[in-house]
């Protein structure tokens, strides 16, 4: 009896620890959702303020005049897509020749491994050294190219901006490529191989057009990347806030007005128009997200 | 024919040669960038720059010690947050693949992963500085948590995904209840695997600048209370080189110097992790 009695605690003791646990993990998946949700309303939230006061202005507005209280975020629209589309123009050849080299061409061997690494490294220094090592080394750079042709020295800039972007995703879209060519049916090549194909011809009519989808894909999510990224553009742009009149211009990006002017904004409006130019990054970014991830994963299937 | 046959070996051939060369070419800015920041840094490097803080402007010499001390501890209660939350969650992810909440719990890690770094310091600043009216480090930490969170829950997911069924389910033929099975069996044969990703996380935010910015703010003394404003090396690096002078130029290289060789480890380290992983089954 007394057995018996005991057997049933414990059994239910195990049974209110089963269901704790079963809790917990569910629990965690929903907090996440809800954490998620509750960033995009703070956001929200957090400028309507601006969204009321300026209202539609905030988009093609290009004067950005805290002291007169005139918030057009236009300049740093145009300048934040000039840097993220060069970075990409100037990005997509090498990391699709990485991707060829990695996932067709060499895709194993010792100098393959050594690049892959090398190239995941890349991806893992941090973005405000990347910002530091462009001021001493990039800028010169950029300025003597300006002075050879004849537009105003200053270094820093879009172009300098860009270029310095197009190195830091490169990693991430040459990843990305790589693992979609190395999805290509082998069947298919050697068909085409069997056919006397030779290996440029393999590439260019069957490999390419059958991982189009997923090119697209690695290029938008690097953009995805670039739009968001702050530190190096913000300190090799030139902070400028107008829209920039040459690639060699001056400008400001979402990212780098956030960063440089967050902590001094004084105002409602003033803050909050800062906030707006952040849910901006926040609803782009996602929906860029979403897309290049679920023809990721079409592809896949 | 044979000439058709020659301009098409070429093609091969010249093709071959622009891959070859373009993937040469992207590696460069990397080991330009190693090499110069090793150059720039190693002279900086002293027992001194490690033991002392930095000084005023003007003054020769001085350290980064507040900033070392800042990043650790702002990295160690973000991984203290980040690494229970997110180990559960994956543990979710591996059990459950099917329903509503996987699909949108999924979705969420997808976003999370790709929201700009300024915009979570933003929304941390919103959360956590506003209402008490003061940066602190501990904000730093929360944000810091927020980005490590994918990379831990991914990884937590893929590899119990991959622990054998057989071990499960002999576990829990042997009657021990479902959660012992998945804490004491499921979890230890794949804690390498979890283990990979926490590091992989701890590389990922140990630069991050942006989301510090309006969080742990940055402090010229030392401090280790996490809820005041704390210096961090990230957040060293940008505000000395953006600044005129040579000597804060000096220590931001050294800062530098001290970052990349951090992350290198780490992600040398994630390799190792990796290696001993795919040994184990």
């Amino acid at each position: 009896m007394q057995l018996q009695v005991q057997q049933t605690r414990i059994i239910r003791r195990l049974k209110i620890r089963e269901a704790l646990f079963h809790k917990t993990l569910s629990l965690s998946a929903i907090i996440l959702i809800i954490l998620l949700f509750c960033m995009f309303l703070t956001l929200l939230v957090s400028s309507l303020p601006s969204i009321k006061a300026l209202g539609l202005k905030f988009i093609y507005g290009n004067t950005w005049d805290p002291v007169s209280g005139e918030f057009g975020a236009l300049s740093f629209l145009v300048g934040t897509l000039l840097t993220s589309l060069l970075a990409l123009l100037i990005s997509t050849p090498f990391s699709l020749t990485i991707g060829l080299f990695l996932g067709e061409y060499y895709p194993k061997g010792w100098f393959s491994a050594l690049l892959k690494n090398a190239v995941e490294l890349l991806a893992g220094i941090p973005s405000v050294i990347y910002g530091f090592w462009g001021i001493y080394f990039i800028v010169p750079i950029v300025r003597s190219l300006e002075m050879k042709l004849g537009a105003p020295p200053i270094g820093v800039g879009i172009f300098t901006a860009s270029l310095v972007l197009s190195i830091m995703i490169i990693p991430f879209s040459a990843s990305l490529i790589r693992l979609v060519i190395s999805m290509v049916p082998v069947t298919l090549k050697e068909a085409a191989y069997s056919l006397g194909a030779t290996r440029f011809e393999v590439i260019r009519y069957i490999i390419i057009p059958y991982i189009r989808s997923g090119l697209s894909a690695g290029i938008l999510l690097a953009l995805g990347r670039a739009l968001g990224e702050t530190m190096a553009v913000t300190m090799l742009i030139g902070n400028t806030q107008a829209l920039p009149h040459s690639l060699f211009a001056t400008g400001d990006t979402m990212a780098s007005v956030i960063a440089n002017q967050f902590t001094e904004a004084t105002g409602k409006v003033y803050f909050s128009a800062l906030i707006e130019i952040g849910l901006f990054l926040f609803v782009v970014t996602t929906i860029i997200n979403i897309i290049g991830r679920n023809i990721i994963k079409r592809f896949e299937s | 024919m044979k000439e058709r046959l020659r301009y098409r070996n070429a093609r091969n051939l010249v093709f071959k040669f622009f891959v070859i060369v373009f993937t040469l070419i992207s590696v460069v800015p990397l080991v330009l960038l190693i090499l110069y920041i090793f150059k720039q840094g190693i002279s900086v490097i002293n027992w001194n720059f490690f033991t002392s803080l930095p000084k005023p402007v003007g003054e020769i010499g001085g350290g980064i010690f507040n900033a070392l001390v800042g990043s650790l501890l702002i990295i160690l209660v973000a991984t203290m947050m980040a690494v229970p939350f997110g180990v559960t969650t994956g543990m979710y992810f591996s059990e459950n693949s099917r329903n509503w909440v996987y699909k949108l719990a999924h979705l969420s890690v997808d976003v999370l992963q790709g929201i700009p770094s300024i915009v979570i310091g933003i929304i941390i600043y919103l959360w956590l500085v506003k209402p008490f009216g003061k940066f602190s480090a501990f904000s730093g930490s929360v944000a810091l948590s927020f980005m490590m969170l994918p990379s831990i829950i991914k990884s937590t997911e893929e590899t119990l995904k991959l622990v054998p069924h057989a071990l499960k389910e002999a576990s829990l033929s042997l009657g021990v209840p479902y959660y012992k099975t998945m804490l004491r069996v499921v979890m230890p044969a794949g804690i390498s695997g979890i283990l990979n990703g926490v590091i992989l996380g701890v590389a990922r935010v140990a630069g991050e600048t942006a989301p510090l910015l309006f969080t742990a703010f940055g402090n010229p003394f030392l401090s280790l209370n996490i809820f005041k404003p704390m210096a961090s090396l990230p957040l060293i690096i940008f505000n000395y080189a953006i600044s005129p002078y040579d000597e804060w130029h000096r220590l931001a290289w050294g800062a530098s110097f001290i970052l990349v060789s951090m992350v290198l480890i780490l992600n040398i380290l994630t390799k190792l992790t990796e290696k001993r992983w795919k040994v184990q089954f």
